[in-house]
């Protein structure tokens, strides 16, 4: 659940989120579940003249299976404490 | 936030009008009835929009039931921009011929590819796949 709390603490910050079928979609993150489903506002394809197909969407919901990357602000991710927690679990089991 | 798993947080979208990409590059256009966890999804009153170029041609299809490991994105129709997109709507025999065209452009650039990279001693990998993931 590291991520999924990970994910959560970046609700309302704008990601870009590269999809399996290159299409990357950049937007504001409205809301994630536990298996990463994401959820974005006010999104902008990062390249239209391909993917003409999401010029009348806004807000879109993404199948978490299909996500390659998610990129994110770096001054919002401490990856100092990702790592303590991740450190944290890998002792105590 | 009350805890809603997996795609249940879709049930806000039950009954607008969607715009669902699927894993093999279609994209239909329809009224989502159903979903669940999965996001299997029931699309009613669909048409399947093809897009090339500037231009796109929408196909009526009906009624779907989509497998949820298919769906690559649900969005939500911005209905006020609808009909202002720079996108120009053609005929169903027009759109089919051009997505026929350019699928032909898109082999015979693959094909040189091969070519070139077996002229070279390479092994082309065959990335490219209708179904790519």
């Amino acid at each position: 659940m590291l991520f999924y709390s990970f994910f959560k603490s970046l609700v309302g910050k704008d990601v870009v989120v590269e999809l399996k079928n290159d299409l990357s979609i950049c937007g504001t993150l409205h809301s994630v579940d536990q298996f990463l489903n994401i959820k974005l506002t006010d999104i902008q394809v990062t390249d239209p003249d391909t993917y003409p197909h999401m010029l009348s969407v806004k807000n879109c919901f993404i199948r978490c299976s299909v996500v390659r990357y998610v990129q994110l602000p770096a001054d919002e991710c401490d990856t100092q404490l990702l790592q303590r927690c991740s450190k944290k679990r890998g002792s105590s089991e | 936030m009350s805890y809603l798993p997996g795609t249940a947080s879709l049930i806000e979208e039950i009954d607008k009008k969607l715009l669902v990409v699927l894993r093999d590059g279609r994209t239909l256009i329809g009224f989502l009835r159903s979903i669940d966890q999965f996001a299997n999804l029931v699309l009613h009153r669909t048409i399947e929009r093809i897009h090339v170029g500037k231009k796109y041609g929408d196909i009526p299809r009906g009624i779907f039931v989509v497998r949820g490991e298919n769906v690559v994105l649900l969005g939500e129709i911005d209905l006020e921009n609808e009909n202002t997109l720079p996108l120009e709507e053609v005929s169903i025999d027009e759109i089919l011929e051009m997505q026929r065209e350019e699928q032909l452009v898109k082999q015979e650039e693959e094909e040189r590819k091969k070519k070139a990279m077996l002229e070279r001693g390479l092994q082309p990998h065959s990335e490219l796949h209708d179904d790519m993931f």
